[in-house]
């Protein structure tokens, strides 16, 4: 299609006025908001939501009987209701509402670990992984005497399948890997991931933190066994995030904030919980943005994520040519694959520096090692300077980002 | 000078500069004229790990004054650790040890020393404070 074409589509203008916060300056300078992958901003809709939900129903879920209480337990479990079909899982009590991705990752890492890892047994990730799909691992595998193998990536980013292939065995208890890489945005083969990790008898967990707000995700396509992700990546509020898991695995696994010393000591096979999802949401939960975050899944199916996703890449490839023009940049991470991450490194100058500067105009990107020292450690630098696409992000905000780091290049080197 | 009249100066030096180009462009001067460390110091034993660029940091006891060199990767860091520098070197542990580092805020780099921890800056005053109070006690003893 092209690029016009999709261009006009997808209203980006419109989009913008849902967004309150695009229209304020930083530094006297109209904000350029490229730190997406960090955090999205958050439209009127769901902002509105946070109010209503404290101006008309706060009240605890799931226990009393008086008619706030209802009515804050049934939009909580609204979104429940949506996200079964915004991810396509089979049932709705395959969802569990956690505080975000690292909480959804450190359940199945200590629930998972403990009712199937053994001594001897290995859990594969790849290079590329986001701390927090590489320590709750690493924490795991100490406690229940496995090993941790690590998919090595080539220079583009890309992982080495054939390494991955190779490292597949009947030893092989679990494969947690990213969908999209947060510091490169590699897109990874994930279909091919989780079907020769089946073949292997292995289950596979998908970090989708840096992938549900680009990508249409359809679990039961995938046939993943595990998918993570995070409310506030996807312009819903702080505080909430998702596991879905298969039906299977989730009755299979011991409770995750329960009497975890009392399970050692009894068979898995006699010990009964509460019933899914529950089970896995012991304590009063985040209900204000539990109950918020059906907004944000209402706002991007409104729009749709195949829209989304084609104009986030028409806006990735203009952001990649222009940038590769500017003298000394070299972009990390080329992957054939990519969704609406720019890492660069500007010869000559730290990442930091050039963060610095750009703030002072208004910009705002990550820099530094996008809690991925060991992908940073790959490819033997201090970190990258990332900007993160939205669907909120106009071409006008590339080149404010180019000229920013055209100003940073004059000034540091 | 003490600690206070230079910052005074500094805080006055500052003030001629009308926006945060020329600010920024002195202190990446600063940054770049300030002498290298030796390079034996160099190493992770003087490194103070920020979470996004490195400060190395040596002191010495000379005539009852504490002397610091210093450097870092990223050349924003190395101007405010030179401003560091400058305020703090060639004073005594006891100065050094109270000092109260109001420039900082009054040039209007504050964010800098924020506990974001991304730049090492703050973890590098206390540590100037510290080894300006271990190497007092050390002459003592």
């Amino acid at each position: 299609m092209e690029r016009t074409a999709v261009l006009e589509q997808f209203d980006v203008m419109r989009v913008r006025k849902d967004f309150p916060i695009l229209t304020r300056t930083v530094n006297g300078k109209p904000l350029v908001y490229l730190d997406n992958g960090a955090t999205t901003q958050k439209p009127q809709q769901v902002i509105d939501a946070i109010v209503n939900y404290y101006t008309q129903m706060n009240s605890n879920v799931h226990r009393g009987v008086h008619h706030l209480s209802q009515l804050a337990t049934d939009a909580f479990e609204v979104t429940r209701h949506k996200l079964q079909p915004f991810i396509h899982a089979a049932h709705e009590h395959e969802i569990i509402l956690t505080k975000g991705t690292t909480e959804s990752i450190n359940l199945v890492a200590n629930c998972y670990g403990k009712a199937f890892v053994h001594a001897g047994d290995e859990i594969i990730i790849s290079a590329m992984e986001h701390h927090s799909n590489i320590v709750p691992w690493q924490i795991m595998c100490e406690e229940r005497g496995a090993l941790l193998k690590v998919v090595p990536i080539n220079d583009a980013g890309e992982l080495d399948m054939d390494a991955y292939r190779s490292m597949l065995s009947d030893r092989t208890r679990l494969v947690a890997m990213t969908y999209v890489s947060n510091a490169l945005g590699t897109i990874n083969p994930v279909n091919e991931i989780i079907a020769l990790a089946h073949a292997a008898g292995a289950p596979v967990l998908l970090d989708a933190a840096q992938a549900v707000q680009h990508l249409t995700i359809d679990v039961q396509a995938l046939d993943v066994d595990f998918l993570a992700f995070s409310g506030h990546k996807m312009y819903g509020p702080t505080g909430v995030g998702v596991l879905y898991g298969k039906e299977k695995w989730l009755n299979a696994m011991p409770p995750y904030q329960s009497g975890g010393e009392m399970i050692k000591e009894v068979t898995f096979a006699k010990t009964t919980y509460n019933e899914l999802p529950f089970k896995f949401e012991a304590g009063t939960p985040n209900i204000e943005a539990g109950i918020c975050l059906a907004h944000a899944i209402d706002y991007l199916m409104d729009i749709g994520l195949d829209n989304i996703a084609r104009y986030e890449h028409e806006l990735l490839d203009y952001a990649t040519q222009r940038l590769l023009r500017i003298p000394g940049l070299r972009i990390i991470g080329t992957a054939k694959e990519k969704s609406s991450v720019v890492s660069f490194l500007l010869e000559g100058a730290h990442p930091y520096d050039v963060g610095v500067i750009l703030d002072k105009l208004g910009i705002a990107v990550r820099t530094g090692h996008h809690c991925t020292q060991p992908l940073m450690d790959r490819y033997g630098i201090p970190g990258t300077v990332r900007a993160s696409i939205a669907l909120y992000n106009t071409r006008e905000d590339i080149d404010a980002l180019v000229a920013g780091v055209e100003r940073a290049a004059s000034m540091l080197i | 000078m003490t600690i206070n009249e230079i910052q005074d100066e500094l805080i006055d030096d500052f003030a001629f500069f009308d926006d945060w180009m020329a600010k920024y462009e002195y202190i990446i001067q600063l940054g770049k004229e300030l002498p290298l460390i030796d390079q034996q110091y160099k190493k992770d034993e003087y490194l103070i790990k920020g979470c996004q660029s490195k400060v190395w940091l040596h002191a010495d006891h000379q005539d009852g004054k504490v002397l610091f060199t210093a450097d870092s990767d990223a050349i924003i860091t190395k101007g405010l650790v030179a401003l560091m520098v400058k305020v703090l070197s060639g004073h005594t542990a006891e100065e050094i040890a109270g000092s109260d580092l109001y420039f900082i805020d009054q040039i209007g780099l504050k964010e800098h020393l924020s506990p974001t921890r991304a730049n090492g800056l703050l973890a590098m005053v206390k540590q100037m404070k510290m080894y300006a109070v271990a190497l007092h006690r050390a002459s003592l003893s």
